[in-house]
């Protein structure tokens, strides 16, 4: 049957990948980035760019998902938003280091993955993407009403502490370099998941879920690791954007937020390495310049996706490796 | 009167009423994502974004044109019906041959759209609408007071999902639209015009959408957003239901509706989450949904 074994365009080729399965061309994109990273805050405001960092690695744990298990998830603000309200409560309240306040965030969002997770993989396609989005209007609620998050306030003045008790992240700029350090940490294992043999299941179960289950794979399985992953990924960036801003609010778990970052993952490229960073780039500074206009945002949100969804389906990302010929 | 467990008859009567009343809102909502999600296998996410038009419309025509409510219950579905028809054969129609998931991200995209230049146009604070003066008043029952407008909401709604229901399952028409629905290439083959079937179902989809939207006019406050949060509820009720069955649709928007309203009476803190347990529950038990056939 070799004439159906298809040639997917995001499966690098044996021969161009380093020892550790990442390909030389990628690790340059990668070190290039860090270096865009290291010198940004030098002329562009860090509190911006923090923004652009957590977003960045909300789409690609959300891209793992979806670009990757072909899993559309309509409800990843559930866990962005409880990570980021566990963060927060974490900092304030119990009166956690940095570091600890976030990983509080990511359990969170790590065993909301596990409770949704496991429940959501018991239907498909749409109705995957309908479950997942009431559960979340689930979390929402409990947001809205439970005694600890503080309703329409939100989480306020969070401090965000001294890391590891020493450094004390009060000023941006020391701040700017953690969030640098967490989103490249989360997006790196992000892209190690991908190039795993644990990835290529995942890429099988995509293509042809009948195949890879008549091959002997669990399947149900492998979607319930992604998702969790995916989850606890975007709990991470949750819960550094509620050091960052100081803030967990009810708008880090409306469904507008998980329309936001499905967008930004479309318009960068699914299922591309590096689309969702700049689909996040793209979509944050957008919002950035649109701030003072209102609804004008919701509008021009709503035709990148309809022009987006009718003609550039393959996003930034997807054409530009299309025209190097190069998976990206 | 008897009361039941601290609770007066007034108030258990008065939420089961109002959980009816939502329910009514459920089943016809959840009734037009089944249509449409039979023949275009798309998920119209602009259902809600449709629902808030139509009451939107309803407004407008009074406002703008002095047209009474009467003239609106005909016109508003008719108009948003029309605008539904326009948006299939401009957007929805490309993509057919694509996954099932870009016909949701599109709607996603086109409901952004329209209520980002309603909250432009009208803001977020709701606007007036009275309820017609032909339906203001109210029986008492006894044991309730039933306002007339509330009882109008239950009796149009349960005449319009019958009447779906039957011209689906019992007539001609209909018959044609399940076999459009189970295989629309053969039904092409025996020379019905499928693409103009599809059409027209997504804009009565719509219009029944925008009839539930006049229906919640004088009730509910009417702002940009009301279809939003209905939406994802709506989805719940589709998922609980499975979108097999079209009576199935029905019968778990109302039944859900009451058992919300219910919930509000005896753990008011569990009305706003109750449906959602329940699609938990039931994706636990049956995850093909009640009435579904195997996913």
């Amino acid at each position: 049957m070799a004439a159906d074994v298809q040639k997917s365009a995001d499966v690098t080729p044996v021969t161009d990948r380093g020892a550790k399965g990442m390909s030389t061309f990628h690790m340059l994109i990668f070190a290039g980035l860090f270096v865009i990273g290291l010198i940004a805050p030098f002329y562009l405001y860090p509190v911006f760019l923090m923004k652009i960092l957590c977003f960045a690695l909300f789409a690609c744990a959300f891209n793992l998902l979806l670009g990757f298990g072909g899993l559309l998830s309509f409800g990843h603000a559930a866990y962005f938003g409880a990570a980021s309200y566990v963060a927060a409560h974490a900092a304030k309240v119990w009166g956690l280091t940095p570091e600890l306040a976030i990983l509080a965030g990511t359990g969170a969002a790590l065993i909301l993955g596990v409770v949704i997770g496991s429940l959501a993989i018991r239907r498909q396609g749409i109705y995957f993407a309908m479950v997942t989005l009431a559960f979340a209007q689930m979390v929402y609620f409990f947001s809205l009403q439970a005694p600890f998050t503080g309703g329409e306030d939100g989480i306020q003045a969070v401090p965000r502490g001294h890391l590891f008790g020493l450094i004390n992240l009060r000023p941006d700029f020391t701040l700017y370099f953690v969030v640098l350090a967490i989103t490249f940490g989360g997006i790196l294992f992000i892209y190690r998941i991908i190039h795993s043999p644990f990835g290529q299941v995942l890429k099988a179960i995509r293509e042809n879920e009948p195949r890879a289950i008549s091959l002997g794979y669990r399947t149900n399985r492998y979607k319930l690791a992604v998702f969790v992953l995916s989850a606890t990924f975007a709990g991470m960036a949750g819960a550094t954007k509620a050091l960052v801003f100081q803030l967990a609010s009810l708008t880090d778990v409306h469904w507008s937020m998980s329309g936001e970052v499905v967008l930004m993952t479309l318009i960068g490229g699914m299922g591309t390495v590096f689309g969702p960073i700049v689909g996040a780039t793209v979509i944050v500074t957008m919002q950035n310049y649109l701030a003072t206009w209102g609804a004008w945002v919701t509008i021009v949100q709503g035709t990148i996706f309809v022009i987006a969804v009718l003609l550039f389906r393959e996003g930034i990302i997807g054409v530009l490796s299309k025209w190097l010929k190069k998976p990206l | 009167m008897f009361e039941l467990l601290g609770i007066t008859p007034q108030a258990l009567f008065g939420q089961l009423l109002l959980g009816l009343i939502n329910g009514s809102f459920y089943a016809m909502l959840s009734l037009g994502l089944a249509i449409i999600f039979g023949l275009l296998n798309i998920i119209n996410f602009t259902h809600g974004a449709q629902y808030m038009l139509g009451a939107f419309v309803t407004w407008a025509l009074l406002h703008y044109f002095g047209l009474s409510y009467w003239w609106a219950l005909p016109l508003a579905p008719l108009i948003v019906g029309a605008s539904g028809i326009v948006i299939e054969k401009v957007f929805i129609s490309r993509l057919y041959h694509l996954d099932h998931l870009y016909g949701l991200l599109l709607t996603f995209g086109l409901a952004l759209i329209i209520q980002g230049v309603l909250r432009n146009n009208y803001g977020i604070s709701g606007l007036p609408y009275s309820i017609p003066p032909e339906l203001s008043g109210g029986q008492n029952l006894g044991f309730m007071f039933l306002p007339n407008y509330r009882a109008w909401i239950i009796v149009v709604s349960v005449i319009v999902c019958f009447g779906t229901w039957f011209v689906i399952e019992k007539t001609r028409l209909g018959a044609y639209l399940r076999a459009a629905t189970e295989n629309p290439t053969l039904t092409g083959a025996f020379g019905l015009n499928v693409p103009l079937m599809i059409t027209l179902t997504y804009g009565f989809g719509v219009a029944l959408a925008a009839l539930a939207g006049v229906l919640a006019a004088p009730i509910y406050s009417l702002n940009p957003n009301m279809g939003a949060e209905l939406i994802i509820v709506v989805f719940a009720v589709v998922v609980i239901g499975g979108m097999g069955s079209i009576l199935g649709a029905i019968v778990t928007g109302f039944g859900l509706g009451l058992i919300e309203g219910l919930t509000r009476v005896f753990y008011p803190e569990g009305s706003a989450v109750v449906i959602f347990v329940i699609m938990a529950i039931v994706l636990l038990i049956k995850p093909a949904g009640l009435f579904g056939r195997t996913a």
